[in-house]
């Protein structure tokens, strides 16, 4: 009896019991694409993190100050801001942005809109913050001398009170004044609880005087001239923060400086957490695919051991029958198998739970090969016993 | 008949199940020839190891003592695979219970033993259509098992035991599950295919299956109890 002959009478076997078949193919199937997906949605989470912390600016510097309030003397001011831009001392600092931040209403012909942080900064904090213009233009350093109201908003700002028009050249009331519309920023990725897209940004003159008063900044945002300057950037500064702002008496420093690289290293750090946990999720559920097609595959050959003991009554050599078996295992293993990175490779289409899932190759390789193994072994095995059997046991079996 | 060599030449044969003291000796000294050509019928009470004769006869299981030469040949000093071939080449077996491959045309199932000798799938064919055709289900080749009655099941198990155009048919209490109707039309392809030279041995403890053979041999705790031929002028005549 030849290859085809066996290899034929494998697909007989399996067309002839099409449910079963395809019960343990799906098995298979779930058992797969679920261990693929799994990794795959949290290497996207990691990569998320990453891609938004990237998206902050790795070379920046945000100065915060530790005294709440506008204590007079103890908080942030315009004139730290300028004594930070000084090429003596701080030679690797590229640009300096002094920022107010406040929460003020939009309203444009009647419908209004909450904005969660309104802006108030110098036209270098764009291109700190990394965030470019999408329309219209950016407001200007001259801007910012005459205090002109124009304001630059966010993507969400533009859906939410201007849905289909553009908003360019058009005016809003904030806060009892009104604001000229001069451009709409790009969109961003959101990190996580904040939509950053739910901004607007003005020149900080023209805020401090309509909305937030001439106390202390919310913080300044400090540009390194590299990415790799930023340590050495932020050591200058600190050094003219030391002089500008005193220790309190009881030694706690009056300012806090926040470094986005240790804060992406931190992220990356948590992420790869995240990407272990998931990958011990992944193969508990690997594990747990492996026994459902163990399974189901021990039970599909044990019911066919009377099968096998009327072929063998026939005359098939034991050879023939657990060939037969072995292909018909191999088939469901591989089909299974096959179809589960298939679904895994659709499913990986769509965003799971907000994640943009994103196959990892390695993933696939064991999820598919262990399964296919466990397929093969737990297919194999009870049908080379099976063979093995008088035919009379093997018909009697129950 | 006394020139040719029997096709079943079983010497002293026993067989024993457990050890110690559940001992059970279910063939102890049975000794039985049977020429080419003859119709022989065991018999025995439930228990009188008809069923393992049967077994070791079909070369399904194997003896604990005894000699066992089927067509000359001493299967109890054949390999695995040399019993797979005597199985194949010699010997049709009809189980009580049809044991055809479920959800199985009856063509595909008569085919099996054919393929398993690795003839090609047209001859198979063929060769199939014609056994089926001997038992007079030609015209059900494509149904499967389960839209068949018991009596064409067994029918179909029949052609597929003659098939391979063996030494031997055995059959393992054929009517065993069929009701008179059915009965009565395997009985009646027995009688054919004996008329046509075919050795056959089956078991049964229903008298009047029994009767139609030309030679009954009757078991009784493992041994042969009597042994007569009988005439069947009724059967030969009609």
């Amino acid at each position: 009896m030849n290859a085809t002959e066996i290899l034929r009478f494998a697909l007989r076997g399996l067309s002839a019991n099409k449910l079963r078949s395809v019960l343990t193919m799906l098995g298979i199937l779930i058992g797969v694409a679920a261990v693929i997906l799994l990794v795959a949605v949290g290497n996207g989470s990691a990569q998320a993190i990453a891609d938004r912390i990237s998206a902050l600016g790795t070379n920046t510097l945000t100065v915060m100050s530790t005294s709440r309030g506008s204590s007079s003397g103890g908080g942030l001011s315009l004139k730290v801001a300028e004594a930070l831009q000084d090429p003596v001392l701080a030679p690797d600092v590229r640009s300096v942005s002094p920022v107010v931040s406040t929460s003020a209403t939009l309203t444009y012909e009647g419908s209004d809109h909450d904005v969660s942080s309104f802006v108030g900064t110098t036209p270098d904090w764009f291109g700190a913050s990394n965030f470019p213009v999408g329309s219209g233009a950016l407001f200007t350093a001259d801007d910012e001398a005459q205090a002109r109201r124009v304001v630059v908003i966010g993507q969400t700002v533009a859906e939410e009170l201007f849905a289909g028009t553009d908003p360019v050249g058009l005016q809003v009331t904030v806060g009892g004044a009104l604001f000229t519309i001069v451009g709409v920023l790009d969109e961003k990725s959101s990190s996580g609880f904040s939509d950053s897209n739910d901004t607007a940004v003005a020149p900080i003159s023209a805020v401090r005087q309509v909305l937030a008063g001439y106390g202390a900044l919310s913080s300044i945002l400090v540009e390194a001239r590299d990415s790799d300057l930023v340590d050495t950037a932020e050591t200058e500064i600190a050094t003219i923060l030391d002089q500008k702002m005193p220790a309190s008496s009881d030694g706690t420093t009056a300012y806090r400086i926040q470094n986005a690289s240790q804060l992406l290293e931190t992220q990356t750090e948590t992420a790869d957490t995240f990407t272990t946990l998931l990958g011990a999720v992944a193969a508990i559920s690997l594990l747990v695919g492996g026994i459902g097609i163990t399974n189901i595959m021990l039970v599909t050959v044990t019911e066919r051991t009377r099968e096998i003991g009327i072929r063998k009554a026939l005359g098939a050599p034991r050879r023939v029958v657990l060939s037969q078996f072995l292909i018909e295992a191999t088939l469901l293993s591989v089909i299974g198998g096959g179809l589960g990175v298939a679904a895994a490779l659709i499913g990986s289409r769509f965003s799971i739970v907000g994640v943009q899932p994103v196959i990892v190759p390695s993933s696939v390789a064991l999820s598919l090969g262990v399964s296919v193994l466990i397929g093969l072994f737990f297919g194999g095995l009870p049908a080379a016993r099976a063979a093995r059997l008088r035919p009379i046991d093997a018909l009697r079996y129950e | 008949m006394a020139s040719t060599r029997p096709v079943l030449d079983v010497r002293d044969l026993s067989k024993v199940y457990g050890a110690g003291e559940t001992t059970v000796r279910a063939l102890d000294g049975v000794s039985l020839q049977v020429e080419r050509g003859a119709y022989l019928a065991i018999m025995g009470s439930s228990g009188s190891g008809k069923s393992t004769l049967m077994n070791i006869l079909g070369c399904l299981d194997i003896p604990t003592h005894g000699r066992y030469l089927l067509d000359g040949v001493d299967v109890s000093r054949l390999t695995d695979s040399q019993l797979a071939l005597v199985r194949n080449r010699l010997i049709g077996f009809v189980f009580q219970a049809f044991n055809l491959i479920p959800r199985t045309s009856a063509v595909a199932n008569v085919e099996l033993p054919l393929a398993y000798s690795g003839m090609r799938a047209a001859e198979r064919r063929r060769r199939a259509m014609f056994a089926l055709d001997v038992v007079g289900l030609a015209d059900r080749a494509e149904h499967e098992p389960n839209q068949l009655s018991g009596g064409q099941q067994q029918r179909v198990a029949v052609a597929r035991a003659l098939v391979t155009e063996p030494a031997l048919l055995l059959a393992d209490e054929p009517t065993g599950n069929l009701d008179s109707h059915s009965t009565e039309e395997v009985l009646t392809v027995f009688d054919d295919l004996h008329a046509v030279g075919r050795t056959i041995v089956l078991i049964t403890h229903e008298e009047e299956v029994g009767a139609r053979a030309d030679r009954l041999v009757k078991l009784f705790d493992g041994r042969v109890s009597s042994d007569v031929r009988q005439d069947h002028l009724g059967r030969h005549a009609a």
